[in-house]
């Protein structure tokens, strides 16, 4: 057994840097490489195109990106876990198959999938069998969203992939798994974790939400500071250096850009924290009131003392549904009495909206350059400020209203306040509102699968 | 002596549905009385009014001199739905920063 094991991060998002996985397999020693490429609702984006397409439906840059690194990785041992598979895990796991044969990998490697987070087909059972799946932020029953819903993926934890591991995996991709697990699971095959060990679940379960998001735990977004963190240009992602015990390190690459230290951490520590006290995966509940930190030198610092208890008998459901159609409309005003104009601009817009009879659940105004993050906190502005942009946006049921919505913004630069400028893109596009519906299932009718075939 | 958070602490914000979270982090570990002491959940909702509609919840962290503040109902609905700019809630960290704080003689020898 190897005394660490060195999990690198290498991309955040769908999305996030492309070189970054690229520099964490050849910038320096890794064992494992993690991609999360999951947010909250891009598998309903993912449904959308594999609705157009059944080939369609995974992570497409996960296939390109695969090409590039699979010799260093099968030259150099390196394994890959990536929920890059979306809604059809096994689609992206055929094209890694063909890129392995076109270069000339075939009989080198395994690929494992997990699948069985997909729980579309069944919703109906469940709802019939009395399982609600009640909104958790708001309490509704799904019912009353039912005919509207495009995706529903369970949250799988670590274990399936633990399993792929196992049965000798080099890739392994996946649908709906957390973020947390695709680092979690690494640590439990290399080091023989036994699942009631909460305290060390808990530890590995911390160090993947430390470096999921990228380079957010190595200097990117990082307040510390921010004006002398080295050569952001080419900024490290972050890896986790952990050992048997649970304990790790939290480090990049050498030569690589960014930083590493108490701060940086910390600031990933808090980031979309709930209740620090419970942070919960199906995996096991962390406590982050037990984290404690260490500065270990230039660009390493050390994670020990996590405490966890035992997992919930429930899983997170992530539902996908249809909810009306939005348009963000924007137009620059210049001084003087930019923000003036702003407003009258806002004002006669909103008033023939009116006369048109058009009627929206929302319409909301913003001053970019005014108050359009800071509302009220950032005070009156200045009477000098060289421009104000007007930013409107409304929502509603009806993609005809939210049309004609779009034609409205255009027309103010030849009748409204004088001093406009900023109309290049053309009419603001109409969106389709896919939102997300968070429930929680038993965690005993979910039967994930693992799969392991030679490419 | 009153003074703006900005100099006694960084943050981190983000999103989960409608609620926005604040991670208010002590720059010195001397600092995190201060916080714990005068970053109430009462004065950050009084704080963000206007911007946030829903209950504060406060958490403590000694270990990590941090604070953790969920603000309820922030978003405009949120993810998707929401119309604004900062729909994830990434500026509220900043925005918590602009609060004035009282602080002792004492406490304020620790300030550059």
């Amino acid at each position: 057994m190897k005394q660490t094991i060195r999990v690198a991060a290498g991309q955040g998002f769908w999305g996030d840097l492309p070189e970054a996985p690229v520099q964490q397999v050849e910038g320096g020693p890794v064992d494992y490489l993690m991609l999360d490429y999951l947010a909250e609702v891009t598998m309903s984006i993912m449904q959308k195109q594999k609705a157009r397409d059944p080939n369609a439906g995974y992570a497409k840059d996960f296939v390109p990106l695969m090409k590039r690194i699979l010799p260093t990785c099968v030259e150099r041992n390196i394994r890959v876990t990536a929920n890059a598979g979306g809604v059809n895990v096994r689609g992206c796991a055929d094209a890694v198959v063909g890129v392995a044969r076109e270069l000339g990998l075939s009989g080198k490697l395994q690929i494992g999938i997990v699948t069985g987070d997909d729980i579309m087909s069944r919703l109906d059972e469940f709802l019939d069998s009395g399982i609600e799946l009640r909104n958790m932020d708001t309490d509704e029953p799904l019912s009353s969203v039912r005919d509207r819903i495009q995706s529903a993926n369970v949250y799988l934890g670590a274990w399936p992939m633990v399993d792929a591991l196992k049965r000798g995996a080099q890739i392994v991709v996946t649908g709906r798994v957390t973020d947390t697990g695709l680092t979690l699971a690494p640590l439990i095959h290399e080091f023989g974790w036994e699942a009631n060990d909460w305290d060390k679940m808990s530890s590995g379960t911390i160090a993947g939400h430390i470096i999921e998001c990228g380079a957010q735990a190595s200097g990117g977004n990082c307040q510390f500071e921010w004006q002398n963190i080295p050569d952001m240009a080419n900024v490290g992602f972050p890896i986790a250096e952990v050992s048997a015990d649970g304990t790790f390190v939290i480090t990049k690459h050498e030569g690589s850009g960014g930083r590493v230290n108490l701060q940086s951490v910390k600031e990933q520590l808090v980031y979309e924290m709930g209740d620090p006290h419970a942070y919960i995966t199906p995996d096991c509940v962390a406590d982050f009131t037990t984290i404690r930190l260490e500065d270990a030198g230039e660009n390493r610092v050390r994670v020990f003392g996590v405490k966890g208890r035992p997992a919930t008998d429930s899983l997170k459901v992530s539902i996908s549904y249809s909810a009306g159609f939005k348009a963000v409309g924007t137009l620059v005003y210049a001084w003087p009495d930019a923000y003036a104009k702003a407003q009258a601009a806002d004002r006669i817009l909103r008033a023939r909206l009116e006369r048109l009879g058009l009627r929206f659940e929302r319409v909301l105004t913003e001053f970019v350059g005014v108050n359009a993050t800071h509302g009220p906190l950032a005070g009156p502005p200045s009477a000098d400020a060289a421009e104000v942009q007007l930013r409107i946006g409304v929502r509603g049921p009806e993609r005809s209203a939210v049309e004609r919505f779009t034609k409205e913004i255009a027309p103010l630069i030849l009748t409204g306040p004088p001093a406009v400028t900023g109309f290049a893109g053309g009419r603001p596009k109409v969106e389709e509102i896919v939102a997300y519906w968070p429930a929680l299932i038993p965690r005993e009718i979910i039967s994930p699968k693992v799969e392991v075939f030679e490419a | 002596m009153k003074v703006q958070l900005v100099k006694i602490a960084h943050a981190r914000s983000g999103d989960k549905g409608d609620t926005a979270n604040v991670g208010l982090i002590a720059l010195h570990d001397d600092f995190y009385p201060i916080l714990v002491r005068e970053v109430t959940s009462t004065r950050v909702k009084e704080h963000f009014k206007g911007i946030s509609k829903g209950d504060v919840e406060r958490f403590e962290l000694p270990n990590l001199g941090a604070l953790n503040f969920l603000l309820h109902k922030s978003l405009d609905g949120g993810g998707t739905l929401s119309l604004m700019t900062d729909a994830q809630g990434k500026t509220f960290s900043t925005a918590l920063l602009r609060m004035e704080v009282e602080i002792t003689d004492d406490e304020a020898q620790g300030l550059d």
